[in-house]
């Protein structure tokens, strides 16, 4: 189907041009194009206090394929405008099925999670930016895992649970201890599914509300969770894969680096550091000889909102180095990404929204026009679209501002531990 | 000479100038905090309109039955060409559809169906005739570097030629437009190397390469393969269909846009405005030196809008659909501030634009109007060797306005007239260069 699909794309394309076939295609039905990745929304399912389930219907070219734990970047149009974020996929691959499944919290104040619980419904059309992350389960599975999830952080840590298919005939052989901080039991989503997974004696779940308990000290958790993904024979370290709030993420890596888990560590985080930037420049948008805008910039802000500060309409996505939307070359000079550090040279494609310069450097741009006004001609983001400017990072699946919500439950919540399972709604 | 400085010409007080451009800055922010779903509706039900137009063009010109299928086909192609060029591609490559930070409908990835490369055009007309508008050399667009549209521009002996000229331009527009931004021109008289030229030349001869061969090989390779029994005629007829096609979007969209700038009583400005003007004056420049004219829901569409070709010039990167909503308000500032705002019937513009090509295909001699007071170009001398500054003002007094509008209506009734121009120019005919020249004086 697929090879098809190419083939007569390119035996096409000369009938087309400039277009592709796709540009016609996606006039009749929506999914039919792979220009842009797309999917539809096939089925809500309500699954805790303000979270929803979605099972999301892909489109021509996204793939089937992906590691459980990776995430997608989800668009949806909001008053016109394509608003992006990043949820993990909760879901196990399926060559059959073209079905995404993503599980959404509703964030304080945030615009997208609040849309798809309010107001998306079946039907709706959201745009799709391929699975990626780092954070996923190795092959062979170890023998050893640690699960460790707060709030909507869970999400990536379900997809490894049901890929691992704990609690089934045919599961995995592996030992897993599974920590999971909730603020209460309304707000647990996948409730009925852990308590039944559980039944399984190799997966130990412990489950802790902090709503009236308060913050349980990371060290008993790492020592915790240590203990109960002991297994007689092995000896090597356990696997550790934790999703939450950042502050709680560099709790946990100290803990377990204490007991001697550090290479097999795994965190998700989305959010930038800016603190180890590099010092800035003027940064020149336009073509290889011709100048449309220079801006000066420090090292601590991003080509895209340098741009942006001058006037410029660049395109971007999930503002926060995910989604390559916003990816556009670099013709002069160096950049530094401030996700990995990395010193860019020219040539490169890079990513605008999370890329500061590193001295001068010139920034392809041809877009739109070029009107030397001052007017405040364009669209300044709210700060619900820079998700970094209001806390530090954001848990896997989470909008950003989610995480300083579930950070702050976590800090005032007291150290009793208790241990239980008792979901109080059922996942639909 | 045309205009040298707005602030005096406007016969605004610097308050007033001011206010202008705060009311302007106003009338866009309204619309920038509007946009939204209708008009997301607006432009894909477009582009989706225009798809089905085109293909089903293409299909009726290549299967063609019959005279009268080939017939719809090329007036289905025709359309569809003329919405894409127009109020499609020439819109979204303004970046007025990048709000919706939609990568399949913004300014950055755009490519149209047309000979020119997008990037190209964005540069030469986004950059170059937006910006600088109407200030003669620095936009191209004033003449496209082989018409002389102002009589302060020389005569040379080729602009004998202008109506063959005028013509050749019209059914060609694709082609010139195509090559606008290579600078053939500055090539041939040796101000560009060929080194410096042959990027974008290529990049044109690329594009056109594809255009073509999907035009007059492909389309036509298909209606030859439908109609087994005489391939030769078929390709032919189908050739002949989307050339026809090509050449109704190429008048269409020569008209529109020389409505836009060319018609009496449009401005040109010298380089010494540009020199130290602010952004008020900027929108001065730009309501000055453009024209509209008066259409309905179909024209206008088909116009790509650019029937409010003095609001697209204010607000080149807001959404087209727009602009009529925005007309009105401009066309109100205007009056208070008794400014002109340029606009006539389609045929009253186009006629005037054709009537000042033709006349300026004639050198001044032959010319009664002088530089300081003509149709297409005028001065602020004008109101002093006329008189007509005795009954104007700067700025409101008592509630009333005896500004540029009042100004530029008397300055009209001093041209010489129909009959006096063509006594005038006989004369120069008959009494050779001396009488012509004296005159001119």
């Amino acid at each position: 189907m697929a090879f098809t699909i190419a083939a007569l794309r390119t035996a096409l394309r000369h009938l087309t041009t400039p277009l592709i076939l796709d540009d016609y295609t996606s006039q009749i039905d929506d999914l039919w194009s792979a220009r842009e990745l797309r999917g539809r929304i096939e089925h809500i399912s309500r699954v805790a206090e303000d979270t929803v389930t979605l099972h999301i219907r892909t489109g021509w070219g996204v793939p089937r394929t992906f590691r459980a734990g990776q995430h997608i970047g989800l668009g949806v149009q909001i008053d016109g405008r394509w608003r992006w974020r990043s949820y993990s996929l909760t879901g196990t691959p399926n060559q059959n099925k073209a079905i995404y499944t993503i599980t959404v919290r509703e964030v304080r104040d945030g615009t997208v999670s609040h849309h798809l619980i309010a107001a998306a419904t079946v039907g709706t059309p959201v745009r799709i930016s391929a699975p990626s992350g780092e954070f996923h389960l190795p092959t062979p599975v170890p023998q050893r895992l640690i699960f460790l999830s707060a709030g909507s952080g869970i999400t990536p840590i379900m997809a490894m649970i049901r890929s691992l298919r704990l609690g089934e005939p045919g599961a995995a052989d592996t030992t897993v201890a599974h920590i999971h901080l909730e603020r209460s039991p309304e707000r647990l989503a996948f409730a009925e599914e852990l308590q039944r997974r559980s039944a399984d004696p190799r997966y130990h779940l412990d489950l802790r509300y902090t709503g009236d308990t308060g913050r349980p000290d990371i060290g008993d958790l790492a020592d915790a969770a240590m203990v109960a993904s002991e297994r007689e024979g092995v000896e090597e370290a356990p696997h550790v894969f934790a999703c939450g709030p950042s502050a709680m993420l560099d709790a946990a890596a100290a803990a377990f680096r204490e007991r001697g888990v550090e290479e097999t560590f795994h965190r998700e985080q989305f959010s930038l550091d800016r603190q180890h930037t590099t010092e800035g420049g003027t940064i020149s948008f336009g073509t290889e000889h011709v100048t449309s805008v220079s801006v000066e910039a420090d090292g601590a802000t991003t080509i895209l909102e340098a741009g942006e500060s001058a006037g410029l309409d660049l395109a971007y996505g999930c503002r926060m180095g995910v989604c390559s939307t916003c990816t556009i070359p670099l013709l002069d000079g160096s950049a530094r990404d401030l996700r990995t550090g990395e010193i860019l040279e020219p040539g490169q494609r890079i990513r605008a929204c999370s890329s500061v310069a590193a001295g001068d450097c010139r920034i392809a741009y041809a877009a739109g026009t070029t009107v030397p006004t001052t007017a405040g001609s364009h669209y300044e983001p709210s700060a619900e679209h820079r998700p970094w400017a209001a806390g530090s990072g954001a848990g896997a699946g989470a909008e950003s501002a989610a995480e300083t919500e579930t950070a702050a439950a976590t800090e005032s919540v007291a150290a009793t531990a208790t241990p239980t399972t008792t979901p109080t709604k059922d996942e639909k | 000479m045309a205009i040298d400085t707005i602030r005096a010409y406007s016969h605004l007080s610097d308050d007033d100038i001011e206010e202008i451009g705060r009311r302007l800055d106003a009338i866009r922010e309204e619309v920038e905090n509007d946009l939204g779903s209708r008009d997301v509706a607006y432009i894909k039900g477009l582009i989706r309109s225009q798809r089905f137009l085109e293909l089903a063009g293409r299909i009726c010109v290549a299967a063609a039955p019959n005279p009268a299928v080939r017939a719809v086909g090329t007036s289905a192609l025709s359309l569809s060409k003329i919405l894409e060029n127009l109020e499609i591609g020439h819109n979204v490559s303004h970046g007025q559809w990048d709000w919706m930070n939609d990568p399949e409908i913004h300014s950055s990835t755009w490519e149209w169906d047309n000979a020119c490369p997008s990037d190209q055009w964005k540069h030469s007309h986004n950059h170059v005739h937006h910006t600088y508008t109407n200030i003669l050399g620095m936009d191209n667009d004033v003449g496209y570097g082989v018409l002389r549209v102002t009589r302060d521009r020389q005569w040379k002996p080729f602009n004998a030629f202008q109506p063959l000229i005028n013509i050749t331009l019209a059914s060609l527009f694709q082609w010139a437009v195509a090559f606008y931004d290579v600078n053939l021109g500055l090539y041939f008289t040796k101000r560009q190397t060929w080194e410096e030229t042959k990027p974008a030349f290529m990049a044109v001869v690329r594009k056109a390469r594809r255009q073509v061969l999907r035009d007059y090989l492909l389309w036509p390779g298909i209606a030859a393969v439908l109609h087994p029994k005489n391939p030769g005629a078929a390709f032919r007829s189908a050739a002949g269909a989307i050339l026809l096609a090509n050449l109704a979007r190429n008048l269409w969209a020569y008209a529109v846009i020389f409505c836009g700038h060319f018609p009496d009583e449009t401005e040109t400005f010298t380089k010494q405005q540009w020199k130290e003007e602010s952004h008020a004056e900027w929108y001065l420049r730009q309501m000055l030196g453009s024209a509209n004219f008066h259409g309905g829901k179909i024209l206008t569409i088909l116009s790509g809008n650019l029937n409010y070709q003095i609001e697209h010039h204010l607000f080149p990167d807001i959404p087209s659909n727009r602009l009529a909503g925005m007309g009105a308000k401009v066309k109100e500032l205007a009056k208070e501030f008794d400014l002109p705002y340029n606009v006539d019937s389609f045929p009253r513009q186009f006629l005037n634009v054709q009537r000042t090509l033709l006349k300026l295909t004639l050198p001044n001699r032959f010319l009664a109007a002088t530089g300081d007071n003509a149709p297409e170009v005028r001065t602020d001398r004008a109101f002093v060797s006329t008189g007509v500054e005795r009954e104007l003002y700067v700025g409101e007094r008592a509630g009333h306005r005896s500004g540029l509008r009042t100004g530029l209506r008397k300055l009209a009734a001093h041209r010489p007239g129909v009959g006096e121009s063509l006594r005038f120019a006989v004369r120069a005919l008959r009494g050779g260069a001396g009488v012509g020249k004296k005159a001119a004086q």
